[in-house]
């Protein structure tokens, strides 16, 4: 695996002329009729007739004859040594076709261990030792599902019990090894550091204020609903494996499943089928799906595995974990001047994040966010815990919601600090607009950005000024009221294939549009939608550029046998990445149609211009060529010597990330005599650059903030000192229902990316990575008064009783 | 092996006759036996609603409730709103607002909406809210499942159907 | 999650189910509404051998005043109690526990039979028929017979019911004059089991209360009633010294243990301004009329 320690990783660099000031606006911009239904409109989902009627196909729709079932045998214990598997007892058993055991994996040509997607090593089914609760220890194949569930409690696993290590500060000190297969006999990871230290010390030295403050970003799960799954179907005759699979990223999956099993490329088929939300849990590939398609290959029979919501909580991935010690520097004019931050990873018992390879710690030092200073620096350290592997990009790109959790929090404490307001202390202190292309202090590009525009809309629509009015009456009646400010800046869209690539496979993505002789078309790409409305928003795009009617274009994603290689759906990637590819393979197809038209129109291609869905002659729009004469010709009537048809493959590389932001303002009143949070009004302001469809973007926006409230109030994976899962059910797990999700008050301003070929951004996550720190920075508003200055997330009742307590305050 | 039993289940209007362990869940039962895969199933423990069906008029957890327990009663499921081509209101609704994103938890959303709207045709959005809380939904924040069951409700007040729900 | 094999059976009378009980003994367990008992199965928590499924038995689903009490066939669904008018009307704590007890759709299968005979602490019923005073009905091989709230809860989860008993009524006494009632339940969640709540019954004569029962949920091991908050409060006017001192009561006797609601002292506090609440709400109904 890749080892940074001591190495300091070096910034990439943004190809000039990639970058310029563009303007902010706020009317959406639309070209299209309403039967074109190009970017803009309020399109409805094309998706949605099938998922309305429960007609949807997810994994577990999948029924094929003679399917077996799979289930799974996990540990009781976090930490310790298999002695003995027996399943002569399952094995007896009426309808139990396999026990499969880590010795079965590693004789099949050693299966039993299978790398991360960050070079890391996992478990596949153990020989030696188990390192996490709830691991996967063997599995059983039986012809129904009911049957393996008794199964599996027939199969008896002696264990020798080992201390387990779940605090990551513990671990440092290697007292109990996680991983005693490796060489190092450390559960140091890697080191890895970004800025510059010494700039970043001197700016300390010179500091008037300095705050300092520790806080966790706790553990949470993504908890799709649905969880996770595949069908595998191995075809001995044809020497094909087929497998039906939740999966984010179906391509790569296909290559690592490739490369693991040495099965030929070409003979594996993975289909994502509808997919019940990802939210970055269904990147990895878990032991489940490996156990299950090794299961088909040895039974050479279909082999179901669907996952319990508990084994989903228990061994799936994480997200988050970082115990951060951040420090931030101001001048006497209350100019921020740098931040140095450290922090420790926990990454459970393999580094099984879902990174870019050269980031293992992600976009993490992104962490100056919105504010422009003079230096930084930032340090992170990995670790392993007997915990489960993870730390996947929970709706968010690689660690941007670390970083921005804490730099919000850290801006606040500031302001609190500095007797400021926390409005005025962030407009001081934004990066302004005419700073664009701006290059911050840890060597990131922005691409465009107008973040006081942002805000002075969100302090507008709540009425900031009356808040701050409202909340000093109450404080004077002894009523706790708090008003929270989040001013972000994502980072998304990986990536440019310089610096981004996962498992070497660079980070681009890609669209293969063909146009019909009727003038419909058919247009696949490399991404997988779980629930973002790719077959609208995409066909959008594509009938903003040719003039295609939406309702006429068909989008298919998921199947790697006729979806063009792509890297998958996470980190907000697929409209800056797939979605340029679907415009610029349009683009290639325009190009083409227009020879044509010259062509029946006879003209030189000079003398015609494009108009909407046409091309015309130059002051004679009479004269002209739809898109559909153009499609029909390609096929009937092509220029002699011309390649028939229409249709074009793009892989796109973007130059650069994008760079969405927004501000968010929260509102909370807090019950003295309980600690309970009311989240009153909740307002956001986005700008992911130009909108495709502003329905979706809402209905994106709303989705994560009530995920972004999740973590800030109520989730938290909690295990005790031997490594229990605590939280391993939705009854202790706790998801928002409506009732504590408020009703988000939802805006946006428009401040296009001057690199993508439609100035769009990407926005899925901004909303989940904005919320915690606006809700966090409100509920620490109302207490700040009381002598409170930070308070960790998940904030729950009994934090807030606990601080007034000490605070003397009681109802 | 425990005794099967021979049940018969009216799913949508339609007798489904199979024979069953007890232990059947009644949510494998519409998934597996009647092959309708509109109910799904998202946690072990009651919590999220994603496989609520009407058992005899009254929405409930399919994963909560025995197969046999059905026997001679009648379950309706996602499947069964729409009359043909044409989409029950809060089908169109969802459509309409947007209130659906991955659409895992949409049938059983719409299951308990419907109930709800035959129990409160004119409901404020926080009678809606605690009316959906026992339907978890991981995508769209609610904002939307909540605008597109108010669609719903002036539609079905609008075309009297209130008491045909 | 898939429950273990068992035999079922569905009988369609009391008699016959008792007749089942008795003969299936340990064996055997009812089923209700099925949603503690459900989930616990798919959990292999519970594995009994035998269901005996009382939900065919339809004359156990009732809600109907009777005399000087409201009657509740112990197979009532909770959805009945959150819809009822007569209990809106007329027992405004049994409606507040009606709309915070698990969810919509729990309530929809849950009964409130199976609810007091789980005999979970964190149940909600629990503490309002302690509250209440209320009397349960079990019948078993030798017929009906009747057991005060106060006797039947004897350990966690178990009751004073034998294995061969069935519960099939409870009754609430009816409100007499002066009467107020408040439940005021506080949990993490839509959903949840209450972190710690508060049932409370008045009888007010002007601002005096001349009689108070209290019941607390999830706050300890076998659900109780707070002597000490009733004694704080009988006979007394009720002023903000006398509902902190009745709190303050609840919070030193109750016996909560340490979780992931909370924490012991948290808990004791939440109980104390739940119990406090509660009164205060209840005293505005009792001067506000039934309601």
């Amino acid at each position: 695996m890749t080892h940074l320690d001591d190495s300091v990783q070096t910034m990439h660099s943004v190809p000039e002329g990639s970058s310029a000031q563009v303007e902010t606006t706020e009317e959406i911009r639309i070209t299209t009729p309403e039967n074109v239904c190009g970017m803009g409109h309020r399109m409805k989902r094309k998706e949605d007739p099938r998922f309305i009627r429960g007609q949807g196909r997810y994994v577990d729709d999948v029924k094929l004859p003679g399917m077996l079932y799979m289930d799974i045998v996990r540990s009781p214990y976090a930490h310790a040594k298999i002695l003995n598997i027996d399943a002569s007892e399952a094995l007896a058993m009426d309808g139990v076709v396999a026990v499969i055991t880590g010795k079965d994996l590693e004789a099949a040509g050693g299966l039993h261990w299978m790398p991360t997607l960050m070079s890391d090593t996992q478990m596949v089914l153990p020989i030696e030792k188990v390192v996490y609760f709830a691991q996967e220890v063997c599995a059983v194949i039986a012809t129904e599902r009911y049957i393996a569930a008794d199964a599996i409690e027939k199969v008896y696993v002696e264990y020798d019990p080992l201390d387990a290590v779940v605090d990551p500060f513990e671990a440092m000190k290697d007292k109990v090894i996680v991983r005693d297969d490796k060489e190092k006999k450390t559960n140091h990871i890697w080191h890895w550091e970004a800025g510059d230290k010494e700039a970043t010390d001197k700016v300390f030295a010179d500091a008037t204020t300095v705050v300092k403050e520790k806080m966790h970003i706790p553990r949470i799960h993504v908890s799709s609903i649905e969880t996770c799954g595949m069908v595998a179907n191995y075809d001995a005759t044809m020497g094909k494996m087929q497998l039906y699979m939740t999966t984010q990223a179906p391509h790569a999956i296909r290559t690592v499943f490739a490369l693991v099993s040495g099965l030929p490329e070409h003979k594996i088929q993975v289909i994502a089928p509808d997919i019940g939300g990802g939210f970055g849990g269904k990147v990895p590939v878990y032991p489940g799906y490996v156990i299950c398609a090794v299961a088909s290959l040895v039974t050479g029979k279909p082999v179901k595995w669907i996952e319990d919501r508990s084994e989903n909580l228990q061994a799936d991935s994480f997200a988050r974990d970082y115990h951060i010690e951040a420090e931030m520097a101001a001048d006497a004019d209350g100019k921020i001047t740098g931040m140095r931050v450290k922090t420790l990873a926990d990454n459970g018992a393999a580094d099984a994040a879902a990174n870019p390879s050269k980031f293992p710690a992600g976009m993490y030092s992104i962490c100056t966010g919105s504010y422009d200073m003079k230096a930084a620096h930032v340090e992170v350290d990995g670790v392993y815990t007997t915990k489960p592997p993870g730390g996947v990009a929970y709706r968010c790109s690689f660690r941007v919601t670390e970083a921005v959790h804490m730099v919000e929090r850290m801006v606040e404490i500031m302001a609190h600090q500095l007797g400021e307001d926390p409005a005025d202390f962030r407009k001081k202190n934004f990066i302004q607009p005419d700073q664009f292309p701006y290059k911050s202090p840890t060597g990131w590009e922005y691409d465009s950005g107008n973040y006081p525009a942002a805000l002075d809309k969100a302090l507008e629509m709540i009425d900031y000024r009356a808040l701050r009015q409202e909340q000093a009456e109450k404080r004077a009646r002894g009523e706790l009221m708090g008003i929270g400010i989040s001013s972000f800046t994502e980072v998304v869209g990986a990536g440019n294939s310089r610096d981004f690539d996962i498992l070497g496979i660079k980070m681009f993505d890609s669209a293969e549009v063909r146009i019909h002789p009727t003038g419909k078309a058919i247009a696949r790409f490399g991404t997988k939608s779980q629930g973002q409305a790719h077959e609208t928003t995409y066909a959008q795009i594509i009938a903003e550029e040719l003039g295609i009617p939406a309702a006429d274009i068909e989008v298919e994603e998921g199947d790697t046998d006729t979806a063009p290689y792509g890297l998958g759906t996470y980190a907000s990637r697929s409209t800056p990445t797939a979605g340029a590819a679907g415009v610029m393979a349009a683009r290639k197809i325009k190009a083409k149609a227009k020879k044509i038209a010259a062509y029946l129109l006879e003209v030189g291609e000079d003398d015609l211009e494009w108009n909407m869905d046409r091309f015309q002659v130059k002051g004679s729009p009479d004269q002209h060529k739809t898109i559909q004469d153009l499609a029909f010709a390609a096929y009937t009537n092509h220029p002699h010597g011309m390649e028939a048809g229409l249709e074009a493959t793009d892989y796109y590389d973007p130059p650069n990330m994008t760079f969405p932001f927004g501000s968010y303002i929260c509102v909370v009143d807090i019950d003295k005599g309980t600690g309970h949070i009311k989240v009153r009004r909740f307002v956001a302001i986005d700008d992911c650059g130009n909108i495709i469809n502003p329905m979706i973007v809402e209905g994106q926006v709303h989705g994560g903030l009530t995920q972004g409230l999740a973590p800030a109030l109520y989730e938290e994976i909690v295990y005790d000192e031997y490594g229990q899962n605590l939280t391993g059910t939705f009854a202790d797990y706790l998801l928002p229902t409506a009732v504590e999700s408020p009703k988000w008050e939802t805006g946006h301003t428009i401040t296009p990316s001057p690199h993508h070929p439609i100035g769009a951004k990407g926005v899925g996550e901004s909303p989940t990575v904005g919320a915690p720190p606006a809700i966090a920075n409100a509920v620490v508003d109302a207490l700040w008064h009381l002598g409170v200055r930070h308070l960790d997330i998940p904030i729950t009742p009994e934090k807030v009783w606990k601080a007034l307590r000490d605070a003397g305050v009681s109802d | 092996m425990t005794t099967r039993k021979k049940i018969t289940v009216t799913i949508n209007g339609e007798a489904v006759t199979r024979e069953v362990e007890p232990r059947t869940l009644l949510v494998h039962f519409i998934r597996e036996d009647a092959n309708l895969t509109g109910t799904h199933i998202g946690c072990d423990t009651t919590s999220c609603g994603a496989c609520t069906v009407h058992l005899n008029g009254s929405a409930v957890k399919s994963c909560t409730v025995f197969a046999v327990q059905a026997d001679g009663q009648s379950v309706d499921t996602v499947e069964g709103l729409a009359n043909g081509a044409e989409l029950h209101p809060l089908q169109e609704g969802f459509w309409e607002k947007h209130g659906l994103q991955c659409g895992y938890c949409t049938p059983g959303m719409m299951m308990t909406a419907k109930e709800f709207l035959a129990r409160n045709p004119d409901p404020t959005e926080e009678e809606i809210r605690w009316g959906i809380s026992g339907n978890l939904c991981r995508c769209t924040g609610y904002n939307k499942i909540v605008e597109a069951i108010l669609y719903a409700a002036e539609k079905l007040r609008e075309s009297g159907k209130e008491a045909a729900v | 999650m898939i429950p273990g094999e068992f035999e079922y059976h569905a009988p369609s009378t009391v008699d016959e189910a008792v007749a089942l009980l008795d003969r299936l003994g340990d064996e055997a367990k009812i089923l209700a509404g099925g949603h503690s008992l459900v989930p616990a199965m798919r959990f292999r928590l519970a594995q009994p051998a035998h269901l005996v499924d009382i939900n065919g038995i339809d004359d156990l689903a009732y809600l109907r005043e009777e005399g000087d009490h409201l009657a509740i066939g112990a197979m009532t669904r909770e959805s009945a109690l959150e819809h009822s008018d007569l209990v809106a009307r007329r027992y405004p704590m049994l409606a507040d526990a009606g709309h915070v007890i698990a969810d919509p759709l729990v309530r929809n299968r849950g009964t409130v039979g199976g609810n007091l005979a789980h005999a979970d602490p964190a149940n909600d019923h629990p503490a309002v028929m302690l509250a209440y005073g209320a009397t349960l009905v079990a019948q078993g091989p030798g017929g009906r017979r009747e057991i005060a709230v106060d006797d039947f809860f004897t350990g966690l989860f178990e009751s004073a019911m034998a294995a061969n008993e069935i519960l099939v009524e409870i009754r609430v006494p009816a409100p007499g004059a002066g009467n107020g009632e408040a439940y005021e339940k506080f949990e993490r969640k839509v959903g949840d089991y209450a972190i710690s709540a508060a049932a409370v019954r008045l009888t007010m004569s002007g601002n005096t209360c001349t009689a108070a029962r209290v019941g607390l949920t999830n706050v300890s091991a076998v659900p109780m009633r707070s002597a000490g908050a009733e004694a704080a409060m009988a006979g007394k006017e009720l002023t903000e010294e006398v509902i902190e001192a009745a709190g303050q009561a609840a919070a030193g006797e109750c016996d909560p243990s340490a979780d992931l609601r909370g924490s012991e002292a948290y808990k004791r506090d939440v109980t104390r301004v739940l119990v406090k609440r509660a009164i205060r709400k209840a005293m505005a109904r009792a001067q506000g009329g039934a309601a």
